[in-house]
């Protein structure tokens, strides 16, 4: 059983975690999936979620910290509901990545790591996300959507506004 | 959804089951799933081990992840008594820009990894194994995490596998984004829970890997290999491809090619039909420029130079390397200046930072290229960005220092007269990226 008497988290997660723990020989190995986990239920990764899972782990929350601020995908603020995040790698700057960034932060009306001012969108130029077949791509939290166009983008975001998009977590 | 192409040249091995809904347990099962772990239980405990080691070494599989280790040597190193656990890792942090080949197997035959997994912990004597997926493949880790369910329910994983007696567990894994992550040691780091940083080596992971146990890691497409391998025997597999280099592997073609997709062609198989044929030549009519032959750290290959077979000797013979096996096609129009800033400005961006020769190098390169971007270039800087390059080869605790560096060489020595012009204000082709583009971001 967890060692945490008042979790921040739902008690699905909770008990996510109670369980994640015990998969490994040394409980640590959770950490880098913890992080992730508890950044797709509040959004981002909270300093109360920093000292939960500091807790669970039998660790200081420096040592989370360390490591929450090397991985890319973690964030400490909250991001849009849904992040758009625009790949302008080599595969995709070659078949027009560039142009669908541009296009999104048209459209958005944000740049780079930020938020739109209803919360709904936020975006980010992101490194390759293994989609270099099907460029230019983007995902949107963890949808990806490939071959894309500036039309198609419109398309994307259209059906993330009305709230018909997929939220793969 | 990533497309599925097919050509005619290919030869299906661990692309045999894409498209036919193997995700799915029963399909997988039809398809002769769990067969090749229940043909290595049928050795007999004594001889099992020995008996995949052998397949896997007449197999002439090399590592699928770039660096070409010979799979069954990696598996034989492992020594056979160990005071402390072994462990399987399996590589799925696909993330050398233009490598997506782990994604389709991701995809398509989620349970030829768990079934690998398996025949390499049978291998090597190892209880339990991990699968370690990039954070951006959620959808593609909820689809190995049912694959493994499945298989626990089926009885396949857990105590008593088959009824051989033999325990094994699979435990997945996700990333939270880190290019270097993908390295070995640094993933065995990030999965202890720390940050991705690389370890000195030696000791290899052979001996010293995960928690202190001997490891072996590899691959994802490199371990889905392994049931295909021992069903058909090692000699056979050996013949599709060339000698020292064998079977097939997944190309991922992509950039100013017709049809871009994951191509699985036999190992040794011209470049310049993979370009032309399998992918439908250069985009639009255009004329070829460049290609990056395996991924984004691959030195480049000119228009002239791609009368070369795709296997590991004779990439290393022309320069360059087989690397992931993602080749990315660039045609005329493409500024190599340009183009240039663009993959170091990658590597700056994903340098863990742990390495001074890395870390400095990598951003010495960029401000330079990030100047001469911006007009103020002079042809100094070319040599700077050379010596910078050199003087990284050989210095880190991980590739990542030579995997900036190599493509670095490749575009100022093979394309120095573009950098000359580009300083001198003759800029040609279009306008990859913005002189915001390249600084903006991150």
């Amino acid at each position: 059983m967890s060692n945490v008497a008042n979790t921040i988290f739902s008690p699905e997660l909770a008990a996510r975690f109670d369980h994640l723990v015990t998969l490994y020989p040394v409980k640590r190995s959770a950490l880098v999936p913890m992080l992730l986990y508890a950044q797709d239920e509040i959004g981002y990764v909270s300093d109360a979620a920093v000292s939960e899972i500091a807790q669970r782990l039998s660790l200081e929350e420096l040592d989370v910290r360390n490591v929450l601020s090397y991985y890319s995908m973690l964030r400490t603020k909250p991001a849009g509901k849904y992040n758009v995040q625009v790949c302008t790698n080599i595969s995709c700057m070659l078949r027009g990545g560039y142009t669908v960034l541009e296009h999104c932060k048209q459209q958005l009306g944000i740049g780079h790591k930020e938020v739109t001012p209803d919360g709904l969108f936020s975006l980010e130029e992101v490194e390759c996300i293994g989609a270099c077949c099907w460029a230019p791509a983007m995902q949107v939290n963890y949808d990806f959507h490939d071959d894309l166009t500036p039309e198609k983008v419109d398309v994307v975001l259209e059906m993330y506004r009305k709230g018909q998009g997929k939220d793969v977590k | 959804m990533p497309t599925l192409v097919s050509h005619p040249d290919e030869v299906k091995v661990v692309s045999r089951r894409f498209g036919m809904g193997a995700s799915d347990i029963d399909r997988y099962l039809e398809l002769d799933g769990y067969k090749a772990v229940q043909l290595a239980l049928s050795q007999g405990p004594d001889q099992m081990a020995d008996w995949i080691i052998n397949v896997m070494k007449a197999s002439g599989l090399r590592g699928r992840g770039g660096a070409g280790f010979p799979t069954g040597m990696k598996w034989s190193f492992v020594p056979k008594q160990s005071p402390k656990p072994k462990y399987v890792l399996v590589n799925g942090d696909e993330s050398e820009p233009g490598t997506c080949k782990d994604h389709v197997i991701f995809l398509h035959d989620p349970h030829s990894v768990v079934e690998g997994t398996m025949i390499a912990g049978l291998a090597i004597g190892a209880k339990l194994g991990f699968i370690y997926l990039r954070g951006e493949y959620r959808y593609l880790l909820k689809n190995v995490e049912k694959a493994v369910a499945d298989a626990y329910a089926r009885g396949f994983l857990g105590k008593n596998i088959f009824g051989s007696g033999v325990d094994f567990d699979i435990v997945t894994q996700t990333g939270a984004g880190a290019y270097e992550v993908g390295e070995e040691s640094a993933l065995m780091e990030s999965l202890e829970g720390k940050r991705g940083v690389p370890r000195i080596k030696p000791p290899f992971p052979a001996v010293v890997g995960l928690y202190g146990g001997p490891t072996v890691i590899n691959n994802a497409e490199t371990i889905a290999n392994a049931p295909h391998i021992l069903l058909m025997g090692g000699e056979a597999y050996a013949k599709l491809g060339t000698e020292r280099n064998g079977g097939t592997r997944l190309f991922g073609i992509s950039g100013h090619v017709e049809r871009p997709g994951v191509y699985e062609l036999p190992m040794g198989y011209k470049l310049r039909d993979a370009i032309y044929k399998v992918a439908g030549g250069i985009k639009d009519g255009k004329k070829l420029k460049a290609v990056v032959p395996g991924g984004s750290s691959c030195p480049v290959l000119t228009a002239d130079e791609i009368d070369v077979g795709l296997d590991f000797d004779q990439m290393a013979k022309a320069g360059t390397m087989l690397g992931s096996g993602g080749i990315v096609v660039l045609d005329e129009t493409v500024s190599i200046p340009e183009f240039a800033m663009r993959v170091i400005s990658f590597y700056q961006h994903e340098s863990c930072g742990w390495c001074i020769p890395c870390r400095e190098g990598t951003d010495w390169i960029k401000k330079t290229l990030t100047r001469v971007h911006a007009g103020g270039g002079t042809r100094k800087d070319i040599d700077n960005v050379q010596y910078l390059a050199e003087n990284m080869m050989g210095r880190t605790f991980c590739p990542l220092g030579d995997a900036a560096a190599m493509p670095t060489l490749g575009f100022v020595k093979k394309f120095r007269k573009e950098f000359e012009d580009y300083i001198d204000g003759h800029r040609a082709g279009t306008n990859l990226i913005t002189l915001d583009q390249l600084v903006g971001a991150h």
